[in-house]
Formats: C-alpha cells, structure tokens, sequence
C-alpha cells in the first residue's frame, strides 16, 4: 500500500477502497491548506516527508485501528507543492456502525500528525518561508 | 578460530530531513562509533564532531532503521538514523 502521493487527493476513491456491503457507517476527515498560519497570510505550501519510515508508520497506525475496531482503513497524505483549499490528507474508516468508524477515524488521523514523518513549509505573502513546527514541538528547549 | 570478546566498531548512517537539512547543509553523514554506541551517543558524537550539527536541539526526535526509538536505543552496525524535525504531517 502507498500512503504518500504527489497527486490531488480523491475521497471517493479512498471511500471506493474500503467500503463494503457488511459496513453501514463510514466516516471520513480531509485535512485541507488553511489561507493562515499564526496570524501571517499562507499563500503556498509544500510538504516533504521520509518517505520509507512515512509508509512504514502509516502502515502501522493503520495495522493498529483495525485491530483496535472492527474496521477498515484507508489514508492517503500529499507531498509536494500545495495551493490554499486542497487537500493534504484524507482519512477513511468504515464499520458496521459509527461509534468504530469515528472512533478510528479520529485516531489514525492524530496518530499520524504525532508520528508520521512529514514536514510543511509555508511561503507567506510578506515574502517569508518557513518551516512549520521550527519552534515548537518535543524537540523544543 | 575467532576468540575476539571486544565488540567491533559500529558504522550508521544519519539522515536529515526538512529544516534539520537546511541547517545542517547535508542530507547524509556516514559516522563511526565506539562499540555499544547508543543513538544519545551518537547525537552528542555529531554535535561535537561535525559541522552545523551543534545548530540543532540538543533533544531530537530520532529513528533507525524507520522505527521511532528513545536515546537509550543501542546502535547496530549498518543501522539508518533519521534525525527528525517536528513532525507537520495533516
């Protein structure tokens, strides 16, 4: 399975993968570029990850979920250059009913901002770039 | 018939990523370490020992060989050690 793609994101088809005639609910999250970052004007960003360990932990969460519910599990993250409004990640549980289908949902989607090794660069209309996360996070002094 | 009690040398390779490449000006460091060596170890070999590195945190997240791990994960010869910024995933 691949996690990472540099292609626009398809919720259907991540819905298409996993739904299935024994699953009533399905739930769903887009991470979608937000127009602002701490207060500055995001005109562009750009994802990048390690891609072999970025596959590995997306396998893992996912491997996880589904032994966690009864559930199936479909995730897709973009990497590379990104306008404002499209997608970056989409997150698809589906279930019998939908306590395990937002349960897992909601846990693959933080457990891969936590663990997943991606990274966003933002370019700002002042003309600033930067990394996000750069002052913050468990490596933070 | 080999006797040898002393664990040989250990050799990893460091990859950076993202800001952490940036500031470091590498992408990949190849280091040597004394035997029993662990990934704490290894961090303050390379910010002593090779340039940019004592730019970095003195705590970072790191992986080897793709999984993450704790300060006190002991280095294996060949092993790939991934320094990792924050993570901005989502």
């Amino acid at each position: 399975m691949t996690y990472l793609t540099d292609s626009p994101l398809d919720l259907n088809l991540l819905i298409a993968r996993v739904h299935g005639a024994d699953r009533g609910g399905i739930a769903s999250f887009l991470g979608v570029v937000r127009s602002h970052h701490q207060g500055r004007s995001v005109v562009r960003l750009s994802y990048s990850a390690y891609p072999e360990m970025a596959e590995a932990e997306c396998a893992r969460i996912v491997a996880e979920a589904e032994t966690r519910w009864p559930v199936h599990v479909a995730v897709e993250h973009r990497i590379g250059s990104l306008e404002i409004g499209e997608a970056a990640v989409a997150v698809v549980a589906a279930g019998a009913h939908r306590e395990e289908a937002f349960a897992a949902c909601r846990h693959v989607i933080e457990e891969l901002k936590r663990r997943v090794p991606i990274w966003k660069r933002e370019e700002f209309a002042d003309g600033g770039v930067d990394w996000v996360g750069a002052d913050a996070g468990p490596e933070a002094q | 018939m080999p006797s040898s009690v002393t664990s040989p040398a250990v050799t990893v390779t460091v990859r950076l990523f993202a800001r952490y490449a940036e500031v470091v000006g590498r992408e990949r460091v190849d280091i040597s370490l004394p035997p029993n060596a662990t990934v704490g170890d290894l961090v303050t070999t390379l910010r002593a020992r090779e340039q940019g590195f004592s730019a970095l945190p003195v705590r970072m997240l790191c992986a080897v060989n793709l999984v993450h791990v704790l300060p006190s994960h002991p280095l294996r010869d060949g092993d790939e050690v991934a320094i990792l910024p924050p993570m901005a995933g989502g």
